[in-house]
């Protein structure tokens, strides 16, 4: 019962917080720059602000492009339902392993294109196609990511994984610490962060994400923001589940490990919530066609992990 | 008591009766209704017939016939593998033929496809139910020749006929292959019979030419690189149904007798085999749907993702086939199973993308991309269907193409524990080329829905297009039911599965309908599982939820206005992105080394008022680098050759004379 429990708080949970994280991005890039910066709970005030407006569907959109927000979310919500925030011992973490996570991000983003190419302006077929490119390198190589982790822990179920993390028989793996790099770069390229695309941008030119969903505007497009801030949350999650899975409730746990867990949680978001707005005040965006080459070599590195495991179980 | 496979032979001379009739009454209006038709019902009944043939549990079933070679006669056999193989030619057949009764009467020379349709499926058909090398080899010709007729349909094209000449080219070449992979088999003692062939087990140099010969042979039909080269040609050049049935059941059948040999016949594989079969299924992947995004006519795309499909289905066979050489029987029932079920849902998306293909063919008389555009609104039916199909062969969940490629990637997991380092390397590469494989899929499919169906029309033929007849769309609205049902039930395919791999391997996986919820566990829970139920079940409900909820409280008001350009609105549908447009991102990355491809751009002058040109220069380099060069050579000997012709009759006793001396020569010192 506790577990189901845990299952449901963690569903609004990460609901609940997504826009908070962002909020909280922003505010520390823009204290960087010695500016006030609006405050966290902004990305709230804006996604009712646009709840509340009314949606201009361009004249030739489809039933697809008015189903499309709520697929992108639905998608999300799921997948980051599924990755353990404060505590492992999910309900339905059998129902879908990490390769499946991997893959509900992949049909959103699927949706997300095809609606940018719906109303056949040149910025939704600009962002597709670019959008598109980056995935077909940021895909397999998260999925070599997922390899690699699979094979040092044996399952690729992403509980046992990250009880697995936590364990004393881990210790210090070369092949661990690429595919820390490589998921980092991924989750960077995956969320349309700088140095891959900027979410701040409005020069239609260097947009990829906002390209694509330039049409939307009113409820559909608080819906594709939402799953935006969840994808963000999703990662984070991720990273700190995988790699810094300090604090994480076991299965089974009892209400004080889950209250630290819950609160382990929050500090390690925030710590990388920080770290993104910091590296992302220190690089420059970089143009379109360097993406494969920062992507490639996400991918190598986590191929050379995997192969770096399939050779030898204990580097 | 009738046997049956006595009863499924019934099928294909039922087939074959009905081609001949064709062949009579084809010019007659009635024939397209009454060929398809009763193609239909065969196939059916033959479904029927082998579904209850595995409900009685009955075991394997086998024929003799007095035809064929006198001392071996024409053999036939029913056993897992081919009673799997039959249901998937068949429910090909039989939905191929179910949407022919409508795109049928479309054709505008009936008379060259009536008549070779049900002997293509025959043939098929009995290609499978085949027990000895002669009835197979003969099958398979009959089936090669069969579907070169159809593909000759519309041969008043001048691109149809090079298609055509290419195809039969090819399709000897590997019957020549299959023909000395056969000899090999049977041995100095010419036992043809399958059974006998079983029984001998071949040297491993002797192994090793078959594998070869196999890949040769099999690898041609279905399409692998670079033996792939007349499969993107000939596969759209036939009526839409048949590129169908080519695309989504003939390369299976090649899959089987490569199986049939490699699996069965060959006994135990060598490791380094499954090395070849891995390198080869993994690069045939990548290059297959590289090819497919570069493609602008949308029947060519398709064929072409063929390949990347077949390059999966031979990556997953190869890792079967490693696991199996160094005896782990319960990880090759994984892959077997991983690339048997792949097999089944190719099928299933793959002959519904061509149905939509076709559809969008007979409603706007295009296939070329750059000329489509905005058909949601006119085909609403075709176009969810052909979503399905994209969705599905695009492997995302919790459709069917996700749920084999989910278990391909478990088998790879499996692979750290092979012994050999040839391996150890060489998994892990191909693990990252399916992957690869799998997200260009997905933008493949994006982009052939995209500029397809969605944006604006950009040809007069798209706004003035209908949807399709009735028979066209149920065919269609089945396979998109398939591919939806495979994928979130996966359990009831695997444990259907179960008898091929524990008759191939001697294991198979574990139990899955007794799993709770439906789930798949291919090795234990605590490792891996995926319910495509649920996860169907949790997108529909929160999806349904935020819906219920935005309108519960959000605002209802809805304009339509004019779309937000910039500024700068695009005014004709022209300047929309192309498909050659949506690719270029992908071009620059992969294209250099995979195509040679170099863009030039021709800017004229300032003040010039010339337009400036982008021109892209692309190759494909297996016709560079294996067919042309071979294609030389032949041109080189023919015309060193030909004065051969027009000797003295002296010189030709001298030659003859010095061939009979060399001849006798060799035969004295043979060992």
């Amino acid at each position: 019962m506790l577990e189901l429990a845990v299952q449901g708080a963690q569903m609004f949970s990460v609901l609940l917080l997504a826009p908070l994280l962002i909020g909280f991005v922003r505010k520390v890039k823009a204290r960087l720059v010695r500016r006030q910066g609006p405050s966290v709970i902004q990305p709230y005030r804006d996604l009712v602000r646009l709840m509340r407006k009314e949606v201009v569907l361009a004249d030739n959109a489809s039933w697809l492009f008015r189903v499309t927000p709520y697929l992108i979310f639905a998608a999300t919500w799921v997948a980051a339902a599924l990755v353990p925030t404060f505590a492992s011992g999910l309900q339905f973490s059998w129902a879908a392993d990490l390769i499946v996570i991997v893959a509900l991000l992949g049909s959103a983003r699927f949706f997300q294109a095809l609606a940018g190419m719906d109303v056949g302006t040149s910025f939704g077929g600009i962002g597709a196609s670019r959008e598109v490119m980056i995935a077909s390198l940021a895909e397999p190589a998260m999925l070599l990511i997922v390899f690699s982790l699979a094979l040092v822990a044996g399952a690729t179920q992403l509980s046992t994984v990250a009880a697995f993390m936590g364990s004393p028989e881990v210790g210090l793996r070369v092949s661990l610490g690429m595919s820390l790099i490589a998921l980092v770069m991924v989750a960077i390229a995956e969320n349309a962060r700088i140095p891959v695309d900027n979410p701040a941008t409005h020069l239609e030119l260097t947009m990829v994400h906002e390209a694509m969903i330039l049409e939307y505007s009113g409820r559909h497009l608080a819906m594709i923001e939402l799953a935006s801030f969840l994808k963000l949350l999703l990662y984070m999650s991720l990273i700190s589940c995988v790699f810094l899975p300090w604090g994480l409730a076991s299965a089974g746990a009892g209400p004080r490990s889950l209250a630290i867990g819950a609160a382990a949680y929050l500090a390690k978001l925030a710590v990388l919530a920080i770290l993104l707005g910091v590296f992302e005040t220190a690089v420059a965006k970089m143009r379109v066609f360097r993406v494969p080459d920062f992507l490639g070599a996400a991918l190598m590195l986590a191929l050379l992990g995997t192969l770096l495991l399939f050779v030898s179980r204990s580097l | 008591m009738i046997s049956t496979v006595a009863l499924l032979l019934c099928g294909p001379a039922a087939l074959l009766a009905t081609a001949i009739l064709a062949a009579a009454v084809s010019r007659h209006t009635a024939a397209t209704r009454l060929v398809y038709g009763a193609a239909f019902a065969i196939s059916a009944a033959l479904i029927a017939i082998v579904a209850s043939h595995l409900a009685g549990n009955s075991g394997e079933a086998s024929a003799t016939l007095p035809l064929g070679l006198p001392w071996t006669g024409a053999r036939f056999r029913l056993d897992g593998l081919s009673a799997f193989f039959l249901i998937v030619v068949n429910l090909g057949g039989a939905v191929t033929s179910l949407y022919a009764l409508g795109y049928g009467r479309h054709e505008s020379a009936p008379h060259r496809v009536l008549p070779f349709y049900p002997a293509f499926l025959a043939g098929m058909n009995l290609v499978v139910l085949a027990n000895d090398a002669f009835s197979f080899l003969l099958s398979w010709e009959f089936m090669s020749l069969a579907s070169w007729a159809l593909v000759m349909a519309h041969h008043r094209d001048e691109a149809n006929r090079r298609a055509g000449t290419i195809y039969l080219v090819m399709a000897s070449f590997g019957t020549m292959a299959l023909l000395l992979a056969f000899g090999l088999l049977a041995g100095p003692a010419g036992t043809y019979a399958f059974d006998a062939m079983r029984m001998a087990h071949p040297g491993p140099l002797a192994a090793g030419a078959v594998l070869v010969l196999m890949l040769l042979g099999a690898g041609s039909k279905a399409g692998l690189v670079p033996l792939h080269a007349w499969l993107p040609l000939a596969h759209p050049a036939a009526p839409s149904h048949v590129s169908a049935l080519m695309s989504a059941v003939m390369t299976k059948v090649a899959i089987y007798g490569f199986i049939r040999v490699v699996f069965d016949l060959l006994g135990e594989p060598a490791w380094w085999s499954g090395v070849a079969v891995l390198l080869i299924g993994g690069v045939t992947a990548v290059l297959g749907i590289l090819h497919a995004l570069m493609e602008k006519d949308l029947k060519r795309l398709l064929a072409y993702s063929t390949i990347e499909n077949i390059g999966v289905i031979f990556a997953s066979l190869g890792l079967a086939l490693a696991f199996k050489a160094n005896a782990m029987p319960s990880a090759a029932a994984l892959a077997l199973t991983a690339a048997l079920f792949h097999v089944l849902n190719h099928s299933f998306f793959k002959s519904l993308l061509f149905f939509g293909a076709g559809a969008v063919l007979t409603s706007t008389g295009e296939r070329d991309m750059e000329k489509l555009g905005g058909l949601i609104h006119r085909l609403p039916v075709t176009s969810f269907v052909f979503l399905v199909g994209c969705v599905s062969i695009s492997a995302l969940p919790p459709f069917n193409g996700f749920a084999s490629e989910w278990l391909v990637f478990q088998a790879i997991l499996r692979s750290p524990e092979l012994p050999q380092w040839g391996l150890k390397v060489i998994v892990p590469a191909v693990g990252g080329m399916l992957a690869l494989a799998a997200a260009l899929a997905a933008a493949c499919f994006v982009k052939a829905f995209g500029i397809t169906f969605l944006g604006r029309a950009r040809s007069a033929a798209v706004e003035r297009a209908h949807e399709v007849d009735r028979w066209s769309l149920a065919a269609m609205v089945v396979l998109a039911a398939f591919c939806l049902l495979a994928g979130i039930l996966p359990g009831f395919v695997i444990d259907g599965l179960s008898p091929v791999t524990l008759s191939l391997i001697g294991d198979r996986m574990p139990v899955q309908m007794a799993e709770p919820w439906l789930s798949i566990v291919p090795i234990a829970e605590s490792r891996s599982s995926y319910n495509g139920l649920l996860v169907f079940a949790f997108i529909a409900i929160s999806a349904s939820l935020a819906a219920f909820f935005i309108h519960r409280f959000a605002s209802h008001a809805l304009r339509r206005g004019i779309a937000w350009g910039c500024g700068f609105a695009d005014a004709v549908p022209a300047a929309q992105y192309t498909a050659v447009s949506f690719a270029q991102p992908i071009r620059r990355v992969f294209g250099s080394f995979a195509f040679r491809a170099r863009e030039t751009v021709d800017m004229p002058a300032p003040g010039s008022l010339e337009p400036a040109r982008l021109k892209v220069d692309m190759h494909d380099l297996a016709w560079e680098i294996f067919y042309e060069p071979i294609a030389g050579a032949i041109d080189f000997a023919t015309e060193r050759l030909n004065h051969l012709q027009f000797l003295t009759i002296r010189r030709y006793l001298t030659l003859v004379f010095l061939y009979l001396v060399i001849l006798l020569l060799v035969l004295a010192l043979w060992p």
